[in-house]
Formats: structure tokens, sequence, C-alpha cells
């Protein structure tokens, strides 16, 4: 490098500083083994403040049925459209949570909402009725813990205090945008599942926020897992379960391994939508890596639905784990059944046009830690 | 200034494994029952050409004057008709779920096809919506049926 | 009673026929895991096939609807067309003659679901 000394008018040559003036200086950061990972273990436990879940008939007839916060009385909520019904149910599960916790849209901080239409619709429009800053999201039927995961770490980072996470899945609208029309007479391999029509809201806030004298336990998010994307090669668009299940095993042993933990240290392992054959290749692969998952472990897509309401491997879509952990989970730790439970949503990053294109389906899986405290 | 070259290829695939786990999730996944299946389709798909035939013969009888071409384009109409509105009324996709392919081979499944399409649009308007859709479950067997039989008619010109 | 029973065994053939068109079809879906997209435009090219090399007059004579039913009739139907139209009107008959013939069914199947559209909405499924 040359630069101009001025006296006498003569050229220096100076060896550049390469620490200060290289452009091309590379910023690195620290590696240290302990900020590498997927689990990020929350400094302040996240509470959850109140819940809804909201299903229609067919849910409600379901196993999980009697827990259901709200039931639709027909699928069109009275509206015009299938869409229009979706963003309704959402709007009502977020409505009734925020009842729930005796607070208005207005002290909500944040939105964090997806579902499984192009363009996030019913998020965005239920955005729209509710006035409050959002973040829409996707990850296909994770959304529900992707959001918590998310939620949880922006309180624990303390620039926000009430965070609302929802979801939803309508049956019919999911028909429309991944399959065929729904009149359409098409047989379903016996290894489909049936998409959730549900949504679920969890509202979420930090510990200051509360008045809490009696002391009474609460369930609150102590560890989060964010999920890689996964993919195992399958292109086969009616097989979500088998699509699905190495992503949940990939984020469950990235819990495993980084907290040295096992099947034992939870009351219950629960999957989000993998369905019956699903699960069961969930139990296989973690068999292979030396955990037997047994009793510990359900999956919502088969605690949804009923064997005989002839719903194939079970339940699927963004709702199904919403409403599961919305009802069931939540209200049996409340009940003080069970005190630790890992939630993996699981959620297939399917694109039908890439799917004709002949690629394989990705696959994510995030994960979250509830406690009883 | 050269720019350095970054190469992206997709070394997320680790085909072994992929493989390894495919014939894995072969092995478990539940098929269709076989021989049932096959059973349904055939008694379904058989006793909707049954029908055609026995409608075939009714209209032979009644209108002597038809010919037996035009009685063969009625009897589809027919059965077009019926396929659409037993879609409109919601039987037709819960019979299919039984019948499996013995209900979309025939004609009917083609109705079936547009009619379900047609239907499931028109909450986007009847001009963009059914419109604009009614053939995009059955398109692939009008465009294909038109280049090949075109096809197939360029070629016997060429023929003496 | 020789009639009725000569027409017993027609309706019989029909059946058969039409029925083992369907349940291939169906072994396809089973075996290949093809949409039934494809394997109708596979039933298709078959019916034009058979019908351009002039195989398919005789299904039709043995089997009657059990071949023009399935869409392999549909197929044989539009090739059917575009043979005859090619052989009176040349090049252009070629590209008519199959919709021309076939235009009975397309017609009727569009505006028949145009107005079952107007009457009926799609509902969910239990």
């Amino acid at each position: 490098m040359i630069l101009h000394k001025g006296e006498n008018c003569r050229f220096v040559i100076k060896e550049p500083d390469i620490e200060l003036m290289s452009p091309k200086t590379k910023k690195t950061i620290r590696h240290t083994n302990d900020i590498k990972g997927q689990v990020t273990t929350l400094f302040n436990p996240v509470s959850i403040l109140s819940k809804s879940s909201v299903a229609s008939s067919k849910e409600a007839n379901g196993p999980i049925g009697k827990y259901l916060s709200n039931v639709l009385e027909d699928d069109k909520c009275g509206e015009k459209t299938f869409e229009k019904a979706e963003l309704k149910m959402l709007t009502m599960a977020v409505l009734d949570a925020l009842n729930d916790a005796n607070l208005s849209a207005k002290d909500i901080d944040l939105l964090l909402a997806g579902d499984l239409l192009n363009q996030i619709t019913s998020s965005s429009y239920l955005a729209r009725e509710l006035k409050i800053p959002y973040l829409g999201l996707y990850s296909a039927c994770s959304t529900m813990t992707q959001s918590l995961a998310l939620g949880a770490c922006l309180i624990d980072s303390g620039h926000f205090n009430t965070v609302a996470c929802a979801t939803a899945s309508h049956f019919a609208t999911a028909e429309r945008q991944y399959r065929y029309p729904l009149e359409y007479g098409n047989q379903r391999p016996p290894y489909a599942q049936w998409t959730v029509t549900g949504a679920g809201c969890t509202i979420l806030t930090s510990d200051s926020m509360i008045q809490n004298d009696s002391k009474q336990k609460m369930q609150k998010i102590t560890h989060t897992i964010i999920g890689k994307a996964i993919d195992y090669g399958i292109n086969d668009i009616n097989n979500m379960g088998a699509a699905m299940a190495p992503a949940a095993v990939d984020s469950m042993m990235a819990f495993f391994n980084e907290k040295n933990a096992s099947v034992n240290d939870f009351d219950l392992i629960v999957t989000g939508d993998l369905g019956k054959l699903g699960s069961d290749i969930v139990r296989d692969l973690m068999r292979e890596r030396g955990h037997e998952l047994g009793q510990k472990y359900v999956d919502c897509g088969n605690l949804i639905y009923d064997v005989n309401q002839r719903c194939y491997q079970g339940g699927s879509g963004a709702g199904c784990s919403a409403v599961a952990l919305n009802s069931f989970i939540l209200d049996k730790m409340a009940k003080g059944e069970y005190n630790r439970v890992a939630v993996f949503a699981t959620g297939a990053l399917m694109n039908p046009t890439m799917c004709n294109q002949g690629e394989s389906i990705p696959c994510i899986s995030h994960g979250v830690i509830i406690e009883n405290l | 200034m050269t720019k350095k070259k970054i190469d992206v290829k997709h070394q997320s695939k680790d085909e072994a494994r992929n493989q390894r786990y495919n014939q894995y999730v072969n092995a478990v996944t539940p098929q269709t029952g076989t021989a049932k299946s096959l059973f349904h389709s055939f008694l379904v798909g058989g006793l909707i050409c049954l029908i055609g035939e026995i409608l075939f013969n009714l209209i032979r009888a009644l209108f002597p004057a038809m010919s037996e071409i035009m009685a063969g384009h009625l009897m589809v109409m027919v059965l077009i008709v019926a396929a659409i509105f037993l879609t409109g009324l919601g039987i037709y996709d819960v019979m299919a779920r039984k019948g499996g392919a013995g209900m979309f081979l025939p004609i009917s499944g083609f109705a079936n096809a547009m009619a379900s399409a047609s239907m499931e649009h028109k909450s986007e308007g009847l001009i963009m919506g059914t419109s604009v859709k009614l053939f995009s479950v059955v398109g692939p067997v009008l465009v294909n049926g038109i280049v090949w039989s075109s096809l197939a008619g360029l070629i016997r010109l060429l023929l003496p | 009673m020789n009639e009725t029973l000569k027409m017993l065994l027609d309706y019989g053939i029909v059946f058969i026929i039409g029925g083992a068109f369907c349940a291939i079809a169906q072994l396809l879906i089973i075996k290949t895991k093809l949409t039934p997209a494809r394997i109708l435009v596979i039933f298709l090219i078959a019916g034009i096939i058979l019908e351009g090399v002039g195989l398919f007059k005789y299904i039709v004579n043995f089997a009657g609807a059990g071949a023009k039913v399935p869409i392999i009739g549909f197929g044989a139907a539009l090739a059917k067309g575009a043979i005859e139209y090619a052989k009176i009107y040349g090049i252009m008959g070629a590209f008519a003659g199959g919709l021309i013939v076939t235009a009975y069914g397309i017609g009727i199947a569009i505006v028949t679901s145009y107005i079952v559209t107007l009457i009926f909405n799609p509902k969910t499924k239990k």
C-alpha cells in the first residue's frame, strides 16, 4: 500500500495494518463448545398464561374431544368459504385464550402465527383483525412449536412481555391446497393421514408480569429446540408420517445428546402429527439409537382420532399438534399428571410443485420442553 | 479481480442412507389389500359398464330411428350427467373411496373430476374460479387425448 | 329362452371386460404408485393406439359398453374421429376430428358441471 507522506513529496511504502485496514478482514466469532447446538436453555422459564383450542365436531368425537375449549357446530362456522372458516376458527382460538387470561388484544406485544395456506393467509388476516405487531411463521405442521420456541426465546430476551402463539388448519382448505378438489373421487392409500380441522392458541408471558400469590405451579417452557430440515429421500406426498419421522428423531436426539438426557427424564414425549405409521418409525429409529420410548411416547395424530373414525393413519396438519397441546396435554399438566413434557411437532415442508419436479420432501421438527414449575 | 466461484452442490443428499430408509419405509408401510381392492374396483367398474350397456339397449329400444353411433353418444351423455349430479350431492367421492379405479376409469370419473374442480373453485367466482379451474384435474386427459389422436389422424394420412 | 340366455351372456361379458380394465388400473395404482391422472392418460393412449391399429372395433363388438365406457373408449373415439375426418378433409380433419366426435360428452360435461356448480357447494368429508 502506498501512502503520501507530504514532506519532500516522497512516496513511502508502508506495510498495511491488516487487522484494521484490509476490507477483507473476516469477522469471526469465538468458537466455543457451549454455544453451539440446537437446544436453548432459557435463563428464565417462560410461563404459559392461557390456552385455547377450537376444533370441528369430528375431532370432538375423538379421544381428546372432551378437553377441547370450543367445538364448531359446522365446518364452515357460518362463513361462506372454508378459508374464511379457518380464519374465524383461528380468531376464535386467540380471542378465547385472551378472554381466559382477562386480557385484550392490546395487552399482547407480539402475535406469532402461521398456517398451511399459501402466503399464510389465515394468520395474516388474523393479524389484520387484532391490530397488534405480528410475525408470520411457516414450518407446516410444526408451526405451533416453532411459535412457542420463538416466543419463549423472545420473551426471555426481555424485549417482549406477552406473546400470543397461534396456528390453525382446516381439512377442506388443506385438501385444496395440497391435493385434489373435495368432491373428486380418489382413493387414499391406507398410509394417508387426515388433516385436522382445528386451531390452537397459547399465550406466553414472562414471570415478571404475573401476580401470583397462590404459589400455584404453572406450566413453563424451559428449553427450546430449533430443528434442522431433514430429508431422508421420501417423495410420496401421501406418506407424510414416514417423511417426518426422521426430523422428529433428529430433534429428539439433539436434546438427548446435548443435555445428556434420556426418556426417563420426561413424563411424556409428544410428537406432532406423525400418525400411527410415523410414530412406529420413530420408535424404531430411536431404538436404533439406544432409546426405548415405550409408554412415555404419544403422537398427537394418534391422540386426536379414534381408530373407528376411518382417518387412515391419524391426524395431520398444523392444527393437530396445536389442538392436542392446547387441550389434552396442558390440561393434564395443570392437573399435575405430567410434570415434564417434551413436545416435538413435526412439519413436512412440502411443495407440490417441487414434488412434481421429482424432489423429495424436507421435514422439520421444532421442540419445546414444558415443565410444571 | 477474480471472483471466487461458489460451487453449489446438493450435499444434503446421503444417497445410501436415503435408500436404506426408503427400503425400510416400504417394508413397514401398510399397503392397500390387493385382492380386496382389485375385487372392489372390478365389481364397481363392471357395474358401471353394465349400466352403460343396459342404457344403450334401452335407448336402442326406445328410439329405433337413432343410429347406433348416436345411441352410443347418448349413453355416454346420460352417464356423465348422472355422475356429475352424484358429485354435486357429495356421493360420488364416497363411493370412489371403496371403488377406487372402478370409479375413475369409466367416463363417469372424467365427469366427476371436471365437476369437482368446478365446484371447488366456485368460491373464487364463476369466471376466475370455476371457469379457469374447470380443467385443472381433467386437463391431462383432454390435452393428451387431442394431441395423440391428432397424431393418429396424421399418421393415417401418411399411410396409403 | 335362448335369447334371454344370450342377452345375459352379453351382459356378463360387458361386466367382466369393463371390470377387468378397472382392476388392471387398480393394480397399477397399488403396484406402481402412479397418480390417477397418469393412469387415465396411459389408458387413454392405449385406446388411441388400439383404435389406430384397428383392433378396437373387435373389442367393442365383443364387449360393447365394457370397452366404450372406460376411458380407453374415450381415447378410441378421439382417434376414430381424427382418422375418419383426416380421410375426408386431410390435415385439417386430423386436428378437428377427435374433438368433433367426442364433443357430445365434453360439451354436456362442461355445461352440467357449470349448472351443478351453481346449485351445490362442496362439503367437508366425515
